[in-house]
């Protein structure tokens, strides 16, 4: 246990310090922006209600969809320039919290101007002040308390929302969340959240006591204040400065094994010399133009994961010529390198529970689409809006009672209790033979081939140390060494790290190909 | 601007012409034409929503008029920037008005430190609070006090030295005694007047005490639903024959005076 939590926490600085940096920067640039509109808007009603409107429907979209949205935006937006923007990290991450602060600070800054005392305005035209000597001696002073206050809901917000980052591919505390999240490792769950909610209570704690100080006017603790924030963030800023260097970055989805082959992948780069880092939890979506963008040099796919999402190709293909033909249009068309595929296959796998397997003689996906109007469907959270499932349709006339989506990690759970009757595991999942699930045949070939295979960015394609340290990689991991390795880390008990199975599955290729 | 041009008065002359001012369908001044001359100290009275505040504030274009123009020493309004013009007016507001997160020195300050009068100028701006404080007759140590910790007279002495903290020629004040108890006001009014003719300004003030109205100034005039209906010295207005609205707010304090005057000798009847 307290292993765990030292693990956990040996993660917290560096992430926490991403999580500092992209928070303050969305708020600071949130604030930037939405000051000189408060004032135009303070001063010009229809303004502050076209503003305010828009600031709120924004508010409306959950901050998940808003981080999503940025990415295609950006990726338009690259094209359109000619490249060099990256969609990826940071910058979306930024876009994103920024608008998500808007809100706030903007109602806040708008209530706090409109609300200065009539009598204080009409004085202050009286005496003769000009309309900046105005703002800045009248209105700017009297709304601080509440514009303060509104920059103070923004922080917290900006902050909470920060732990989302991740799916697009910006570090934060949101990392240790998920990945805890998909390993069932609570204890980086927790460490994740304690730390997000941490550090949202001391920013609300300082940020109040400055509030504070302003609506009482004393300086001394408003200074005190704002330097101990300064101090926090110019430490948080330290790491910023030494840049990326020659670290390789390696990308993996949101699931165990991908996190375990990225983690095999991490090993033999830092034997070769490397330095090494991580960026889990991308989304499938994400991950490829993170590939061939250079943000990421290296991760996992699966050939038809390209092949629907990447190339929106439905046609069936043989296994082999799919990975040919994947390698030769990433390659043209990206300058990505497929470096071969690793040997074994994670495609979907409809998988019910033995005793209706027995009781229903269910075999083939034929035999669901008999039974599936009494039936409940489970699956993960992108499988329903995937082609696969769209070409399952189309070959099986399948129609479930109900369709629910899940966390992986529930799934699997959730087919045991019997809150789902079926769901769309993955084939290389240990839990699915642990769990003694049938696995239902795809008799017409509908669901294309799954091949795992590498993806080398197009900035270490020319690499050879870099190639030659992953190269022995390709053809050599079976199914059955992979099963076993993700149930290492999946199961409820007796769990290891993604780097412990990492391990174990390294030690299986030694035997299998050095002896 | 040649406000300072005449040396028996500073202040200088105001003509209004034709001025009106609309709300929608309200007509809060109704075509007035005014000379004030020079060193005049003119003072308004008239009933509650008759007008006043807002002929006042049309002379600095605190509201601007909807038909006609003003005047100050021959150059209209219009051609100075408001804020330029304003600084060279004294206003003290019916609402008081002072700056809720300022030291009482600094807002009797603030239109020293509007005219530039930067931080080399603090010992001279730190005695004209003094010397204001004292003519106004506040103790020095409020001078460090913020205004919500003073009582509402205290406040509206605050925003008269306010007004005279720029030595304008031109003051408008619209009832700037209006808090004060009887005492304070009948001393701070005879301080002001004093103030007035040492200095030659030009004054108009606001007020609802017709009795102070015939102590301060050499000219009354009595508004009615935006209209002058009279125009007056102290003592034609005392001698009646001015008009039915000047009639009616004499006749008050008069009465007053009268029923005091009574009540004094049965007092005094009694106790003997
Ligand atoms: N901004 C405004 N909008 C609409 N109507 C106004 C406005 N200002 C003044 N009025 C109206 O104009 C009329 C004159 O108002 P003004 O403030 O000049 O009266 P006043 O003589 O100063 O009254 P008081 O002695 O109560 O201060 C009133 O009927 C008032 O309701
Ligand atoms: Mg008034």
């Amino acid at each position: 246990m307290t292993e765990a939590w030292k693990q956990a926490f040996t993660r917290v600085p560096e992430l926490l310090a991403a999580h500092v940096q992209l928070s303050f920067s969305a708020l600071l640039l949130a604030m930037a922006l939405c000051l000189p509109l408060a004032i135009w808007a303070a001063r010009t009603p229809k303004v502050a209600a076209v503003i305010l409107g828009f600031a709120s429907l924004i508010q409306t979209i959950p901050a998940l969809a808003l981080l999503a949205l940025f990415y295609p935006v950006l990726l338009g937006l690259s094209a359109l320039l000619g490249g060099g923007i990256s969609a990826l990290g940071f910058l979306p991450a930024l876009l994103a919290l920024t608008l998500y602060a808007l809100l706030p600070i903007l109602r806040n800054a708008v209530t706090g101007l409109t609300g200065v005392a009539p009598a204080a305005k009409q004085a202050a035209d009286g005496l003769g002040m000009t309309a900046a000597q105005k703002l800045r001696l009248v209105e700017a002073p009297l709304a601080a308390p509440t514009i303060m206050a509104g920059i103070r809901t923004a922080a917290v917000w900006t902050i909470g929302a920060a732990t989302l980052s991740t799916t697009v591919g910006q570090a934060s505390l949101g990392d240790l969340i998920f990945a805890g999240l998909q390993t069932q490792n609570w204890t980086l769950v927790l460490t994740g959240c304690f730390a997000s909610a941490g550090l949202a209570i001391i920013v609300d704690l300082l940020l109040g006591l400055i509030e504070r100080a302003i609506r009482e006017r004393r300086k001394i603790i408003a200074w005190g204040a704002t330097a101990v924030i300064g101090i926090g963030l110019a430490i948080a800023l330290l790491p910023a400065l030494g840049g990326r260097g020659d670290v390789v970055v390696i990308g993996a989805k949101g699931f165990s094994e991908q996190f375990i082959l990225a983690r095999l992948i991490g090993s033999r780069l830092e034997k070769a010399g490397y330095q090494v880092r991580y960026h889990d939890g991308l989304g499938s979506a994400v991950v490829f133009q993170a590939v061939a963008a250079d943000d990421i040099d290296i991760y996992v796919d699966y050939s038809g994961t390209i092949w629907t999402n990447q190339m929106k190709r439905t046609d069936p293909v043989p296994a082999d010529d799919m990975v040919r033909e994947i390698a030769k249009w990433s390659a043209s068309k990206y300058g990505v390198t497929m470096l071969g595929a690793l040997g074994f296959e994670n495609t979907y796998a409809f998988a019910v529970r033995p005793e209706d397997a027995a009781s229903k003689q269910l075999k083939t996906l034929d035999d669901l689409a008999r039974v599936s109007s009494d039936f409940a469907f489970g699956t993960d959270l992108e499988f329903l809006e995937r082609p696969e499932w769209a070409m399952v349709k189309a070959a099986y006339p399948i129609e479930f009672k109900e369709a629910r989506s899940f966390n992986p990690t529930f799934m699997y759970p959730a087919l045991s209790s019997g809150e789902v009757d079926v769901i769309s595991a993955f084939s290389s999942d240990g839990r699915i033979a642990a769990n003694g699930f049938v696995v239902l045949e795809d008799g017409k070939g509908a669901v294309p081939s799954y091949e795992a295979m590498l993806l080398v960015a197009p900035r270490r394609s020319g690499d050879d140390k870099f190639v030659n340290a992953i190269k022995p990689l390709v053809g050599a991991i079976t199914v059955e060494n992979m099963r076993e390795a993700n149930y290492k880390v999946d199961r409820e008990t007796d769990k290891q790290s993604p780097r412990q199975a990492a391990r174990w599955l390294d030690e299986q290729l030694k035997d299998g190909k050095d002896q | 601007m040649a406000m300072n041009s005449t040396p028996s008065a500073s202040g200088p002359a105001i003509s209004l012409k034709s001025i009106s001012r609309h709300y929608g369908a309200i007509t809060a001044v109704d075509n007035v034409s005014l000379e004030i001359a020079a060193g005049g100290f003119v003072a308004l009275v008239g009933l509650s929503g008759s007008g006043k505040s807002t002929l006042l504030k049309m002379i600095n274009r605190l509201v601007d008029p909807s038909a006609g123009e003003v005047l100050i020493a021959d150059e209209n309004v219009e051609a100075f920037d408001p804020h330029v013009l304003r600084r060279r007016i004294g206003y003290v507001f019916q609402n008081i008005g002072l700056f809720p997160h300022m030291t009482i020195a600094r807002n009797i300050a603030i239109g020293l430190e509007l005219a530039g009068q930067k931080n080399g100028d603090r010992d001279g701006r730190q005695e004209r609070v003094a010397e204001l404080l004292e003519l106004v007759e506040l103790p020095q140590e409020m001078a460090n006090r913020m205004p919500h910790q003073l009582s509402g007279g205290q406040q509206q002495r605050v925003g008269v030295a306010r007004a005279l903290a720029t030595r304008p020629g031109l003051m408008l004040m619209d009832e700037p005694f209006g808090a004060l108890d009887p005492v304070t006001r009948d001393s701070l009014a005879g301080q002001y007047k004093a103030l007035h003719e040492k200095l030659g300004l030009t004054t108009i003030i606001v007020t609802h005490d017709m009795a102070e109205a015939l102590y301060l100034a050499d000219r009354i005039l009595v508004m009615e639903d935006g209209q002058i209906k009279a125009d007056a010295t102290p003592a034609e207005l005392l001698s009646g024959g001015v008009g039915d609205e000047a009639e009616a707010l004499v006749a008050i304090p008069r009465a007053q005076a009268a029923h005091l005057i009574a009540l004094g000798q049965t007092d005094g009847r009694k106790s003997t």
